[in-house]
C-alpha cells in the first residue's frame, strides 16, 4: 500500500512539472497552431529570473523577506518570459502564421540565440545590444524622409540595421576592456537557486515522506491550471481567444481584434513557461541548456493529450509521469518479486531514468498508431489541411 | 534553370574533377579531412532535401539513420583489428565476456557494406510506414521524428555493455588494407571516396526527382489530398522516399565516422539533426546542389568561427535560421536562380538585362501589386 502511495506521489510530482511546462505550450500550440521550439528557453528565462530575484532578496534591505521571495519570483518570471514571448511574436512569429514548419525552424534559431545570450551576457554586451537596437529604431525617424521614398529604400533599411549592429558590437568590445563591465552575469555554468527553508524540508506522513518542494510544485501546477481554465472559460479575453481559435475570419468580422488576441495568447503561453521555470529551479541546478531537456517531453505531452485540449494535456502529463516513475524505479519487481526470469531481466533493463524514457516514448508512438489524434481528439469535422 | 549547351555543360564537372585532384595536394591534411567530413554531410543533406525540399516532410530525426550507419562501420572496424577470440577493449571495463549476438555479423566486410545503408533504410521504412499510414504529417511528423531520435539517443547513450554507451566507438586505430584509418594517406583516399559517393548520390537524386516519381513527390508536398483523389497512394511514395533518405543518411554517417575517427551517441543529439535541416534551408531546399553546398558552406563557416570566436557561433547560427526563414525561403541557390543578384543591382540603379519587358518588371505599380499579393499570402491562417 505504501508502495502505491509512493508511486502515485512521485509520479504526480514528475507529472506536475510536465503539466506546468506543457501548459503554456498547449495554449500556444493548441490554440494558435504555432510550434514554439523556444518554449524551453522561455522556461530557462523564468529560472534565471528566479535566480535574480533570489539574489535581490539574499542581502540588503529585503533580507527578512527571503522566505517568501519565491512568491515574488513567480509573477516576475511570468512577466519576463511573457514579454520575451510577446517580442518573439511581434517580430518573428507574426510573419510566419500558417507556415508551421518555418515557425519551427525560426523559433529553434531563437532558442539558440537565447541560450548563448544567457551564457555571454555581460554589462558591456547589454549596453552594446541596447545601443544597436536604439540606433536601428531611431534611424528612420532621424534621417531625412526623402531617403525612405527611393527605389533603393530596402537597402537603406537593411544597411541601417547592419551599421547599428556593427556600432553596437564595436561599443560592446570597447567596453569589454573594462573588467567590471566584461564580467558575464551568469556565465555558462549552471546556477543554483537556494530555496527558502520551508521548501527544503519534507512532510512526514507516517510511512510516506513528501518533500515540500514537490508539494509546492503540485500546488503551483494546480493553481496555474485553475487560473488558465478560468481565464479561457470566463474572462472576456479568454472567450475572444477561443472564438478566434474556432473561426478566425468570423471573429474578425465580428470585431474581435485578432492580432491583439494572437499577441495575448502568446504572452500567456510564454508567461506560463516562465512559471514552469520557477518550479524547475526547486528541483536542482539549472543552466542554459535547461530548455532542451524539456522541449521534446512537452511536445509529446501535447500530442498525446490531443491538441487544443487542456484536460488532455493534464491527463497525458500525469500519465507519462506515473509511467516513467513506475518503469524507471523498477518498482514492478517489488510488487511481483516472483516474476519469471525473462520478464525480470526486461524490467531491470528499463529500470533507469533514460531507459524509462525510451520505453515511454516508444509506447506513445505505438499508442498514436491507434489514436492518431491523441487521448482527447477534437470533436467535430475538421478540414484536412 | 536554363539548359546549358556545349562546353558550358561540362564546365561544372571539369571544375569538380579538377578540385578533387588539386585540393588534396594543396590543403594541409587537417583541412582536407575537414572538407571530406563536410562533403560527407552533404549526402545526408541530399536525403533531407529529398524528403523536405521535394516531399514536404520535415524530419528532425535524420540523426538516427546517420548514427546507425556510423555505428555499423564503427563496429566492423572495432572487430577488424582483433585477434580471433579477442573482444574490443571497452567490453572488459563492463565485465562483458562474450560478444553480443548483434555484433557477430559485423565481422564480415560484405555484411557491413550492406548494413550501413540497408539497416538505416529499414528502420526509416518501418518508422515512416507507421507514421504515414496514419496520415500523420506536418508538424506532428516533425515532433514524432524528434521523439524517435530521443529514444535512440537515450538507448545508445545508456547501453555501455552493448555499444560502449556515451563514449562511442573509436575507429582511428583500425587498419584497412594495411593502413591505419587515421593515417593521412587513408584519409586522402576517403576524401576521394566521399567525392565519388556525393556525386553518385546527387545523380541518383536528380534522376529520381526529374521523372514521374519526382512529380509525385512534389505533388505530395503541394497538395496531398488532391494527389490521393487522383488515385495515387501517397503512403507508398512517402515511405520509399523516407527510407531512401535514411539510406543516404547511413552512408553519410559511415563516411563521417571514418573521417572524424569516432562514432558516439552525440551523432543523435537533438540539435545536430536540426542543424542538418538548416544546411539544406540555407543552400536552397528543392535544389539538390544547394543541399550539398549548404552543408559544406555552413560547416566550414562553423569550424572557422568556432576556431576564432567560439561564443558567437550560436548567435550566427540562430541568426541564419531566422534569416533563411524570413528573408530567403528558397535558400542561396533559390535566391540566385530567382534573380536575387539582379534585384539588388536594380535597387542600386543599374537596369537589368531582361529577356522580355524590363519596364514592366520595374514599374512601381506592378511592384506595389506584387508586394500586396505577397502580404496577402502571409496572413494569419490560424490552426490547421
Amino acid at each position: 500500500m505504501d508502495l502505491l502511495y509512493d508511486t502515485l506521489f512521485n509520479g504526480l510530482a514528475i507529472g506536475s512539472v510536465l503539466v506546468l511546462a506543457a501548459l503554456g505550450l498547449a495554449v500556444v500550440f493548441g490554440l494558435m497552431g504555432v510550434i514554439n521550439m523556444a518554449h524551453g528557453e522561455l522556461m530557462m528565462l523564468g529560472a534565471y529570473t528566479t535566480f535574480v530575484v533570489q539574489n535581490l532578496f539574499k542581502n540588503g534591505p529585503l533580507e527578512t523577506l527571503f522566505p517568501v521571495y519565491i512568491l515574488v519570483a513567480i509573477p516576475a518570471a511570468f512577466v519576463v518570459s511573457g514579454l520575451a514571448g510577446l517580442l518573439l511574436e511581434k517580430t518573428v512569429i507574426r510573419r510566419l502564421y500558417g507556415r508551421p514548419l518555418e515557425t519551427l525552424l525560426a523559433t529553434w534559431g531563437v532558442s539558440l540565440i537565447l541560450q548563448q545570450f544567457v551564457r555571454s551576457v555581460s554589462s558591456a554586451f547589454a549596453i552594446g545590444l541596447v545601443l544597436a537596437v536604439v540606433l536601428g529604431v531611431l534611424f528612420p525617424r532621424l534621417s531625412p524622409a526623402s531617403l525612405w521614398r527611393q527605389r533603393w529604400t530596402p537597402l537603406v533599411g537593411v544597411g541601417s540595421w547592419i551599421v547599428s549592429g556593427l556600432i553596437g558590437i564595436a561599443v560592446a568590445s570597447l567596453l569589454g576592456g573594462v573588467r567590471v563591465l566584461d564580467q558575464p552575469w551568469f556565465s555558462a555554468r549552471n546556477i543554483d537557486v537556494t530555496a527558502p527553508i520551508w521548501l527544503r524540508g519534507s512532510l512526514d506522513l507516517g510511512a510516506l515522506n513528501m518533500p515540500t518542494a514537490r508539494l509546492f510544485i503540485i500546488a503551483l501546477t494546480a493553481a496555474s491550471l485553475a487560473a488558465v481554465m478560468w481565464f479561457l472559460q470566463k474572462s472576456v479575453w479568454g472567450i475572444r481567444i477561443r472564438a478566434v481559435t474556432q473561426n478566425r475570419s468570423m471573429s474578425d468580422c465580428l470585431g474581435i481584434p485578432t492580432e491583439t488576441v494572437d499577441a495575448l495568447t502568446f504572452l500567456v503561453g510564454s508567461g506560463l513557461a516562465g512559471v514552469a521555470g520557477v518550479a524547475v529551479t526547486l528541483l536542482g541546478s539549472v543552466g542554459p541548456n535547461l530548455g532542451g531537456n524539456y522541449i521534446v517531453d512537452c511536445f509529446m505531452v501535447v500530442v498525446l493529450g490531443g491538441v487544443g485540449k487542456l484536460l488532455g494535456t493534464v491527463v497525458a502529463a500525469l500519465g507519462i509521469g506515473v509511467l516513467s516513475y513506475v518503469i524507471g524505479s523498477g518498482s514492478l519487481l517489488l510488487v511481483w518479486p516472483a516474476m519469471p526470469a525473462g520478464l525480470n531481466e526486461l524490467v531491470t533493463f528499463f529500470a533507469t531514468t533514460s531507459m524509462a524514457k525510451v520505453l515511454v516514448f516508444a509506447l506513445i508512438v505505438v499508442f498514436l498508431q491507434f489514436r492518431p489524434a491523441g487521448l482527447f481528439p477534437p470533436k467535430g469535422r475538421l478540414v484536412e489541411a | 534553370m536554363p539548359v546549358l549547351r556545349g562546353w558550358k555543360r561540362w564546365l561544372p564537372w571539369l571544375v569538380v574533377v579538377a578540385l578533387a585532384l588539386i585540393l588534396p595536394a594543396v590543403l594541409p591534411p587537417f583541412r582536407l579531412n575537414l572538407l571530406g567530413r563536410f562533403l560527407s554531410l552533404g549526402i545526408v543533406a541530399l536525403g533531407i532535401d529529398l524528403i523536405w525540399g521535394f516531399t514536404g516532410l520535415l524530419s528532425l530525426g535524420q540523426g538516427i539513420f546517420f548514427a546507425l550507419g556510423g555505428y555499423g562501420l564503427g563496429m566492423y572496424l572495432q572487430l577488424r583489428s582483433l585477434a580471433p577470440g579477442e573482444l574490443p577493449e571497452f567490453f572488459g571495463l563492463y565485465g562483458v565476456k562474450t560478444l553480443p549476438a548483434f555484433w557477430q555479423p559485423f565481422n564480415s566486410p560484405l555484411f557491413t557494406m550492406l548494413a550501413i545503408w540497408v539497416i538505416p533504410a529499414l528502420v526509416a521504412g518501418v518508422l515512416g510506414y507507421l507514421v504515414f499510414r496514419n496520415r500523420i504529417k506536418g508538424v506532428y511528423f516533425s515532433i514524432l521524428t524528434q521523439a524517435a531520435l530521443l529514444v535512440f539517443f537515450n538507448f545508445f547513450n545508456g547501453q555501455q555493455k552493448l555499444i560502449n554507451g556515451t563514449n562511442g566507438l573509436k575507429t582511428d586505430t583500425a587498419r584497412i588494407f594495411g593502413d591505419l584509418v587515421g593515417s593521412a594517406a587513408m584519409q586522402r583516399n576517403l576524401f576521394w571516396l566521399t567525392v565519388v559517393l556525393v556525386i553518385a548520390c546527387w545523380l541518383l537524386c536528380r534522376w529520381l526527382t526529374r521523372g514521374r516519381f519526382g512529380d509525385a513527390l512534389i505533388a505530395i508536398r503541394d497538395d496531398e489530398p488532391r494527389l490521393r483523389f487522383t488515385g495515387y497512394n501517397p503512403t507508398a511514395y512517402k515511405t520509399i522516399v523516407f527510407a531512401l533518405a535514411g539510406a543516404m543518411a547511413g552512408v553519410s554517417g559511415a563516411l563521417y565516422t571514418v573521417q572524424s575517427g569516432i562514432v558516439s551517441p552525440q551523432f543523435m543529439a537533438v540539435p545536430f539533426s536540426i542543424e542538418m535541416v538548416i544546411w539544406v534551408a540555407v543552400g536552397g531546399r528543392g535544389t539538390l546542389i544547394g543541399a550539398v553546398l549548404g552543408a559544406v558552406l555552413i560547416n566550414y563557416a562553423k569550424s572557422l568561427v568556432s576556431e576564432a570566436l567560439p561564443e558567437t557561433w550560436l548567435f550566427i547560427q540562430g541568426g541564419l535560421f531566422l534569416l533563411v526563414v524570413t528573408a530567403l525561403p528558397d535558400g542561396l541557390v533559390g535566391w540566385w536562380t530567382a534573380g536575387g543578384p539582379q534585384q539588388i543591382l536594380a535597387l542600386m540603379g543599374s537596369t537589368p538585362v531582361a529577356p522580355t519587358y524590363p519596364q514592366l518588371d520595374l514599374d512601381p505599380g506592378v511592384l506595389a501589386e506584387k508586394e500586396q499579393l505577397r502580404s496577402v499570402g502571409s496572413q494569419p491562417g490560424g490552426a490547421e
